[in-house]
C-alpha cells in the first residue's frame, strides 16, 4: 500500500522533466543542420548568464528561430493529445481511445478547414479571424466527441466496438470531405491536404495566436486535472462513480469540452497526428499505475518527450527532406495498436 | 399553557425517538419506465412501503423483472420517484447532492470488469472519495479506515493484489470494502451474491450480518437466494410484477402457496433448524 502523496507526485513528474530536458537538447542539436552540443551549451549559458544577448550567429538562427518553436509546438501538440487522449479512455471505459482513432481530430481537422474557407468572405476584425481557425477546430471536434459518443452506444451502454467503428468510419468520411473541399480549392491559400491528413510541425505558428493558445491549454489541461479523481471512479463505470459520490453529468460535461478543446488547439496548429494520445498514456499507466492524478501530468510530459522524439526523427532521417510527423507517429504507433488490441482481446 | 407546553416538548421527544428507531422510511413509492412519455410506460412499480432499522437486514425478493433493482435505485435516491418518498433519517434520499448521498448511502453491485488494472487498496480508498476534494490527496485518517475496511471484510491479504487477479468471491469483498470505507448509514447491495460458489455466498452473508450489528448499519439487499434471504434477513419484501405483495420476517412471508403462486413452481417450505423457513424445490409444474 503506497497511496499517493504530493511528493510522490513532485518526483515522478520532475523525473520526466529532465528527460524532456535532454530531449529538447538532443532536438536542438540534430537536424540537416549539425550543430555542436557544446558550443550550443556554451552559448546558452552565455545567455542565460547575461554575456551575451543571443547564441553566436553561425547556427543562432537555425537553433532559436526555427529548431526551438518547433520544439515548443511539439511538446504543446503531444501534451494536449495525450492529456485528451487519457481523459478519452477514462470517460468511454475504453483502452483504444484516442482523439485520433475516435475520429474527433479528423472533427477538428474538418472544422479548421471550414473556417479557413468561410473566414475571409465575413470580414471579421483581426483579432477575431486570428480565433476563427482554433474555434473551428474545437467546435469540429466537439461535434465530433458527440457523435461518436451517440453512435457507440447500443442499449444505453457505450459499446466499446461500435465505438471504436463509429470512430474510424467518421474518421474516413470526414477525411474524404476534408479531400474533396481541398482538391476543389487547391489554388487557396491553405496548408497542403498532407497536414491536414497526416500532421505536420514545421509550419511556425503566428505569434498572435501563441498567448491565446497557451492560455487555452492551460486552463483546459487545469480543468481536466480538477477531474482526475473523479476519472478513477469512473473506470467502475457512471453508475457505480454516481453511488461513490462523483457528479457524472458534471464531470463528462467538463472533460469533453476540455478534452476537445485540446484536440482543436492541437490540430488546428499542427493538423491530425495520431497514436501519441493512444500509446502514450498505456506507456504511462504501464509505469506508474492508473491513478489520473498521476496519469494526467505523466501522460502530458510524456506526450511532449514523445512528439519531440518524432518529430527529430521525422525532420533527420530522410535530411534535407522531411517526412510528415504523423507519419512518424503511425509508423510506430500502429504496429503497437495492434499489439494492444490482441493483448485485449486475448 | 404549561401543560400544551409540555405536550409540545413530550412530541418533539416522541418524533425524535421515532426518527432514531426507524432509520429508513420508504413510504408508498412509485415508478414507471417509458421509452417517451407519450407511450404507456414499459415498466411500473407500483406503491411500496416498509421501514428499517439500523442494524437490520431487509431481503427483496422476486422474480425477475419484478422491480427489485428499481426500488433499490429509488432508495439509493438514484431515482426519482413518481410518487411518494424515500427517507433515510428523516432527508428524502433523492434531494441529496452525489456527494452527500455518497456519505449516507453506499451501493454495492454487479461490477463490470475495470478496463486499467487497480490494486485493492486503491479500489477500497475511492471509497473515501465523497469525504475530499477532488485533488486532496488521501489523509491518514482515509487511509487508516480503508484499512480497517479491509481487514472488516477479511482481506487483509488483498491489499496489494491487482483487482483483475483475485478471484469472485474475494472481488465481491473487496467491492463491500470500498461500500464500508464510505462510512455509510445504508448499505445497498444488488445480488451480491450472483456468481459466486455456496461457501462464498455464506461467507459473505455472515460477514454482512456482523458488520450490521457492529456498526449499526441498515441493509438492503436484492437477491435471488431464498434460503440465504430466510437464514440472514430480519425482514422481506416480496415483489411480483412490480407489485409489492408482502412485508413482514421472513416466516410471515415464506407461505408455500405465495411462493409458489410467485415463482410459478412447485415449492415446499418448512422450518429449518434453525428456526427460519427453509424452501426447497419440487419438480414438476405448480400444485
Amino acid at each position: 500500500m503506497q497511496p499517493l502523496t504530493l511528493w510522490r507526485l513532485l518526483i515522478r513528474c520532475a523525473i520526466l522533466a529532465a528527460i524532456l530536458l535532454v530531449v529538447v537538447i538532443g532536438a536542438l542539436k540534430f537536424g540537416a543542420v549539425r550543430v555542436s552540443l557544446w558550443g550550443l551549451g556554451h552559448d546558452l549559458l552565455d545567455v542565460i548568464l547575461h554575456k551575451s544577448s543571443s547564441i553566436s550567429s553561425d547556427y543562432g538562427m537555425i537553433v532559436r528561430d526555427i529548431r526551438f518553436p518547433r520544439i515548443i509546438l511539439a511538446i504543446f501538440v503531444g501534451a494536449s493529445l495525450s492529456i485528451a487522449g487519457t481523459s478519452f479512455q477514462a470517460l468511454l471505459r475504453n483502452p483504444l481511445a484516442d482523439p485520433y482513432v475516435l475520429g474527433v481530430s479528423s472533427g477538428a481537422s474538418l472544422g479548421a478547414v471550414l473556417a479557413l474557407i468561410v473566414e475571409p468572405h465575413l470580414a471579421l476584425p483581426s483579432a477575431v479571424a486570428a480565433l476563427f481557425t482554433p474555434l473551428g477546430a474545437f467546435v469540429g471536434a466537439a461535434c465530433a466527441v458527440t457523435a461518436v459518443y451517440f453512435l457507440g452506444r447500443r442499449e444505453g451502454q457505450i459499446d466499446s466496438n461500435t465505438l471504436l467503428l463509429a470512430g474510424i468510419i467518421s474518421t474516413s468520411f470526414l477525411s474524404a470531405i476534408i479531400i474533396s473541399l481541398m482538391t476543389t480549392l487547391i489554388s487557396r491559400d491553405l496548408h497542403g491536404m498532407q497536414f491536414w491528413l497526416m500532421g505536420d510541425l514545421s509550419i511556425p505558428l503566428q505569434q498572435n495566436l501563441r498567448w491565446i493558445l497557451g492560455v487555452a491549454f492551460a486552463l483546459a489541461a487545469v480543468a481536466i486535472y480538477t477531474t482526475a479523481g473523479d476519472l478513477n471512479l469512473l473506470l467502475s463505470g457512471e453508475r457505480e462513480a454516481m453511488h461513490l459520490g462523483v457528479d457524472v453529468p458534471r464531470v463528462r460535461l467538463v472533460v469533453y469540452i476540455a478534452a476537445s478543446l485540446l484536440t482543436g488547439l492541437a490540430v488546428c496548429v499542427s493538423g491530425t497526428i495520431g497514436y501519441v494520445g493512444l500509446l502514450v498514456p498505456h506507456v504511462m499507466r504501464w509505469i506508474f499505475g492508473s491513478d489520473h492524478r498521476v496519469l494526467l501530468p505523466t501522460a502530458a510530459f510524456g506526450g511532449a518527450i514523445a512528439l519531440v522524439i518524432a518529430d527529430t526523427f521525422a525532420r533527420t532521417v530522410v535530411a534535407p527532406s522531411e517526412i510528415p510527423v504523423g507519419a512518424m507517429t503511425a509508423l510506430v504507433g500502429a504496429p503497437l495498436f495492434i499489439y494492444l488490441l490482441r493483448k485485449r482481446l486475448a | 399553557m404549561a401543560a400544551s407546553r409540555n405536550s409540545a416538548a413530550q412530541n418533539a421527544l416522541d418524533a425524535a425517538r421515532a426518527s432514531s428507531e426507524v432509520r429508513l422510511s420508504v413510504e408508498q413509492v412509485s415508478y414507471a419506465y417509458s421509452p417517451n412519455p407519450a407511450q404507456a410506460p414499459l415498466f411500473t412499480l407500483e406503491a411500496s412501503s416498509f421501514q428499517a432499522r439500523p442494524a437490520e437486514i431487509v431481503a427483496v425478493l422476486g422474480p425477475n423483472a419484478s422491480g427489485k433493482s428499481t426500488l433499490l435505485k429509488l432508495i439509493a435516491g438514484a431515482l426519482e420517484p413518481m410518487s411518494g418518498r424515500v427517507l433515510l433519517n428523516g432527508v428524502v434520499t433523492h434531494s441529496l447532492s452525489p456527494r452527500d448521498r455518497a456519505q449516507r448511502i453506499a451501493m454495492v453491485q454487479q461490477e463490470s470488469p475495470l478496463p486499467f488494472p487497480f490494486r485493492a487498496w486503491e479500489f477500497v480508498l475511492q471509497g473515501r472519495h465523497a469525504y475530499g476534494r477532488s485533488l486532496r490527496f488521501e489523509s491518514d485518517q482515509d487511509i487508516a479506515i480503508a484499512r480497517n475496511a479491509l481487514a472488516q471484510v477479511g482481506g487483509e491479504h488483498l491489499t496489494d493484489r491487482f483487482m483483475d487477479q483475485i478471484s469472485g468471491g474475494e472481488k465481491q469483498r473487496v467491492i463491500l470494502a470500498r461500500a464500508l470505507a464510505q462510512q455509510p448509514q445504508l448499505l445497498l447491495l444488488d445480488e451480491p451474491t450472483l456468481h459466486l460458489d455456496i461457501g462464498a455466498q455464506v461467507n459473505l452473508l455472515e460477514t454482512l450480518r456482523r458488520l450490521a450489528a457492529a456498526n449499526r448499519y441498515t441493509v438492503v439487499v436484492v437477491t435471488h437466494e431464498l434460503n440465504l434471504a430466510a437464514e440472514y434477513s430480519d425482514q422481506v419484501v416480496l415483489l411480483q410484477r412490480g407489485r409489492s405483495l408482502r412485508v413482514g420476517p421472513p416466516a410471515a412471508v415464506y407461505q408455500r402457496e405465495l411462493l409458489e403462486q410467485v415463482f410459478q413452481t412447485s415449492l415446499s417450505v418448512e422450518l429449518g433448524s434453525s428456526g427460519r423457513p427453509r424452501v426447497s424445490i419440487l419438480p414438476g409444474p405448480p400444485s
